[in-house]
C-alpha cells in the first residue's frame, strides 16, 4: 500500500514538495536553535514555555479526537463512520508525530531525550505523557494499516485488532487527559490549577479534531474520486457542535468560579489575557477574537439550516479551528506564566525563528497526513472500482 | 519472497520493540527504592562534612537595611558557582536574589506595610522544600532530595523541558537559554560550569558541607543568616525559631519551605 504515496499527480508532487520546503526551512532555523539554545526563542526565564508547548497541546486535542469516529463505528454500531474511521486515524498518527516533535524541539538537552526511558519517573506525569502519547501512535499505525489493508483484500481484519480498536478509545481520552494533568497538578499556577482543565481539553478537542476532519473529507471530496459521505459529514458536524458548546459552557463554568470566589491569585490570569495586567496585555484582542469566533461557530452549527449548507459548515469549522487554536495554542501556555509566581508580569511573545521552527513541524504533520490520506484514498478508490 | 520479507519485517519489528521497551520496564521493576538506579557501592564522605537530618535557614531580616547588605551575599554565592551575569533580562540566570516583600510574599501583600519593610530588600532563592514540587514533575530524576534534605540538580542528566519551572511556585529554577560561559567573569575553577539547555538553581551549598564548610551566603552575611539542622533541638535555627516569630513564602500551598524569615 506504501507505494500509493509515491504515486500521483503533478498537484500532489507540487504539494508535497512546498511542504518539504517548508519543513527545509524550520530544520534550518532549528539548526540554529541547537547550536545557540532556546534564547532565540522569546521564552524567557518567567515564560519557560511557549508556542512549542502550546503547539503540542492543541493538537494532542486533534490527535483524541479519532475516537468520535471510532466509538460511534464499533460500540455503537453507526454504520455511516466506517467508510471515513480510517480518516480520523490517520489524522490521529500524523498529529501525535507533531506533538512528539514539538516536545522534542522544546528541550533544551534533545540529545538526551532518551533519559526519559533510562530512569523512568513514574511520578512525573511527562513521563506518562510519553507513555501514553507514543502507545497512541502505536495504535492507531497498526489499526489504521490493518483495517485498511483488508479493505484492499476484501478480507474480514485480523480478529486480533478488534481488542486493540476497544483499547484506542480509553487511550485516546487518556492522552488529552494526562496531557491536561501536566498543568492542572502545579501549586502555585493559578490558572492551571483547576480540575476542569482536563474536561476543557477534551471539550475543545473534540471540537477542533472533527472540523479539522471535516475541512479534510471536503477537500478529499473535492480532489480525489473517493466521497466521505454527506451522512458522515452532518453526523461530525453535530458532534463539533456540541462539543464547541461544551467547551465553551465550560470555560464560563471556569470564569464563574474563578471571579465568584474572587481569589486573586486565580482571577490575575484572566484579566491579564482579556483586559491586561499592569497595562500589559498582549493576547487580549487575540482571546476577544477566539471567544468571539467560538460564539459565532456556535450560531452556525447549532442554527440547523446553516449546518446543513456544507459551504457555511466550511466556514464554521474554520471559525472552530482557529477560535479553539488561539485559545489553546495561544493563550493556554503562557496564560498560565503571567503573571509569574512572584507576581511580575513579563510578558511572552514568540519569535520569527520561534515561528518558523514551528511551521516547519506543522508541515511534517501535513506531509505525514498527505501521504497518509494518499494511501486510505487510493484504496478507497481501488475498492470502489474507480479507474484511478 | 513477498511473505518472507513480511515476517522478516514483523520479527524485526517486534524484537526492536522489544528492546525499547523491556529495559525500562526491567530497570522499574528493579528498582526498589524509587531511584531508577541501584548502586551496591559504597559512598565515602569526608570526615569534616557537615551532616543533618533537614538543613534550613533562618532570615534575620531586621539584620538588613538596604540593598547594599545584599550585595556581597549574592555575589558570594554567584562568584564560587559559576553563576554568569547575562544582562538580557529574559535570559537572565540567578540562584539568590532580592525581592520586594510584595514579591517574595505575594499572597501576604498589606496595603499598609512598616515603613522599614516596605522597600526592604528580601533575599529568595530556592526554599530546600520538605515536598518539592520540582522533583515530583522532573521525568528523569535529574532533580532529586537528599536525605539532608537538600534539592539537588543533576546537570547532566537534565534534558531541558523545564517541567521544574512550571512546577516551583518561588521561580527559584533558572535555564541556560544560551551557553553562559562566556558570561562568567571569573571561572572558579572547584566548581562545574554549566552548558546551555539546562536547569539550575540554588545547592545550599552542598559541595561546601561535604567538607565542612557552611554555605557561602551564611559566611558572608555577618550572622544575618543562619544555618542549621531543623530536627536537632539544639541547633542555632531552632534556637531562633523558639525566640521569633517567623513567616515562610507561600505555606499554604503545602511545599514545606526549609528557610524562614524573621520580618
Amino acid at each position: 500500500m506504501l507505494e500509493n504515496a509515491f504515486k500521483g499527480s503533478k498537484r500532489y508532487y507540487g504539494w508535497m514538495t512546498a511542504l518539504l520546503a517548508i519543513i527545509g526551512i524550520g530544520f534550518g532555523f532549528y539548526i540554529w536553535q541547537l547550536r545557540f539554545g532556546l534564547g532565540i526563542t522569546g521564552m524567557s526565564r518567567d515564560v519557560t514555555w511557549g508556542f512549542y508547548i502550546a503547539q503540542f497541546t492543541f493538537l494532542v486535542g486533534v490527535a483524541a479526537s479519532a475516537v468520535m469516529l471510532v466509538l460511534p463505528y464499533y460500540l455503537h454500531h453507526y454504520k455511516a463512520f466506517g467508510k471515513i474511521t480510517i480518516l480520523g486515524e490517520f489524522l490521529a498518527v500524523a498529529s501525535v508525530t507533531m506533538c512528539i516533535l514539538f516536545i522534542f524541539v522544546d528541550l533544551g538537552q534533545p540529545m538526551r531525550v532518551l533519559n526519559v526511558l533510562l530512569y523512568p519517573t513514574p511520578n512525573s506525569v511527562l513521563f506518562w505523557d510519553m507513555v501514553v502519547l507514543n502507545g497512541y501512535l502505536l495504535l492507531n499505525i497498526v489499526i489504521g494499516w490493518k483495517i485498511l489493508e483488508a479493505e484492499r483484500n476484501a478480507v474480514a481484519p485480523p480478529s486480533w485488532i478488534k481488542p486493540l480498536i476497544y483499547l484506542s478509545i480509553p487511550w485516546a481520552v487518556s492522552i488529552h487527559t494526562v496531557t491536561a494533568f501536566l498543568y492542572c497538578g502545579l501549586p502555585g499556577r493559578g490558572f492551571w490549577l483547576t480540575a476542569i482543565l482536563a474536561p476543557r481539553f477534551l471539550s475543545s478537542a473534540f471540537a477542533a479534531g472533527p472540523s479539522l476532519l471535516i475541512l479534510l473529507c471536503l477537500i478529499v471530496r473535492k480532489l480525489t474520486k473517493f466521497d466521505p459521505g454527506k451522512e458522515q459529514i452532518q453526523s461530525l458536524a453535530k458532534i463539533v457542535a456540541y462539543a464547541i458548546s461544551i467547551n465553551v459552557f465550560f470555560f464560563l463554568c471556569e470564569v464563574f468560579v474563578v471571579f465568584y470566589s474572587n481569589i486573586p491569585e486565580h482571577m490575575d490570569h484572566f484579566k491579564y489575557l482579556f483586559v491586561g495586567l499592569q497595562g500589559h496585555g498582549v493576547l487580549v484582542p487575540w482571546m476577544w477574537s477566539s471567544l468571539a469566533l467560538m460564539v459565532i461557530s456556535i450560531i452556525l452549527l447549532v442554527v440547523p439550516s446553516t449546518r446543513q449548507n456544507e459551504s457555511i459548515l466550511a466556514v464554521a469549522c474554520v471559525t472552530v479551528f482557529i477560535g479553539t487554536w488561539i485559545d489553546k495554542g495561544l493563550g493556554m501556555i503562557s496564560g498560565g506564566f503571567v503573571p509569574s509566581p512572584l507576581h511580575h508580569v513579563n510578558e511572552y511573545v514568540p519569535t520569527i525563528p520561534e515561528i518558523l521552527i514551528a511551521l516547519g513541524v506543522w508541515a511534517t504533520g501535513f506531509f505525514v497526513l498527505t501521504a497518509l490520506f494518499k494511501i486510505a484514498v487510493t484504496v478507497k478508490e481501488e475498492v470502489a472500482g474507480v479507474a484511478s | 519472497m513477498k511473505s518472507s520479507r513480511r515476517s522478516f519485517l514483523k520479527v524485526a519489528g517486534v524484537s526492536a520493540l522489544g528492546t525499547g521497551l523491556l529495559k525500562p520496564v526491567a530497570d522499574l521493576l528493579a528498582a526498589s527504592g524509587g531511584h531508577g538506579e541501584a548502586p551496591a557501592e559504597k559512598v565515602y564522605k569526608n570526615e569534616k562534612a557537615l551532616k543533618a537530618k533537614q538543613w534550613a535557614m533562618v532570615i534575620d531580616t531586621r539584620k538588613f537595611g538596604s540593598e547594599k547588605d545584599l550585595r556581597p551575599i549574592i555575589e558570594a554565592c554567584h562568584k564560587i558557582h559559576n553563576v554568569p551575569s547575562i544582562d538580557n533580562k529574559r535570559h537572565e540566570i540567578k540562584w539568590i536574589w532580592e525581592e520586594e516583600f510584595k514579591h517574595a510574599f505575594p499572597d501576604q501583600e498589606l496595603r499598609f506595610l512598616p515603613e522599614r519593610i516596605e522597600h526592604l530588600p528580601f533575599l529568595v532563592f530556592c526554599n530546600q522544600c520538605e515536598n518539592p514540587p520540582c522533583v515530583r514533575a522532573c521525568p528523569t530524576k535529574a532533580t532529586f532530595k537528599r536525605d539532608d534534605g537538600i534539592v539537588l540538580m543533576d546537570f547532566h542528566r537534565c534534558i531541558g523541558c523545564r517541567f521544574c519551572m512550571a512546577a516551583c511556585p518561588y521561580g527559584s529554577r533558572s535555564f541556560n537559554f544560551r551557553d553562559p560561559r562566556p558570561f562568567i567573569k571569573e571561572t572558579n575553577p572547584k566548581f562545574p560550569t554549566r552548558m546551555k539547555g539546562v536547569v539550575e538553581k540554588c545547592n545550599f551549598c552542598e559541595e561546601r558541607l561535604a567538607v565542612g564548610q557552611i554555605p557561602a551566603c551564611v559566611e558572608a552575611s555577618n550572622g544575618a543568616l543562619v544555618f542549621g539542622d531543623l530536627e536537632d533541638p539544639e541547633s542555632d535555627v531552632r534556637k531562633l525559631l523558639r525566640e521569633n516569630f517567623t513567616i515562610r513564602r507561600k505555606q499554604a500551598l503545602g511545599t514545606g519551605p526549609a528557610i524562614y524569615y524573621i520580618v
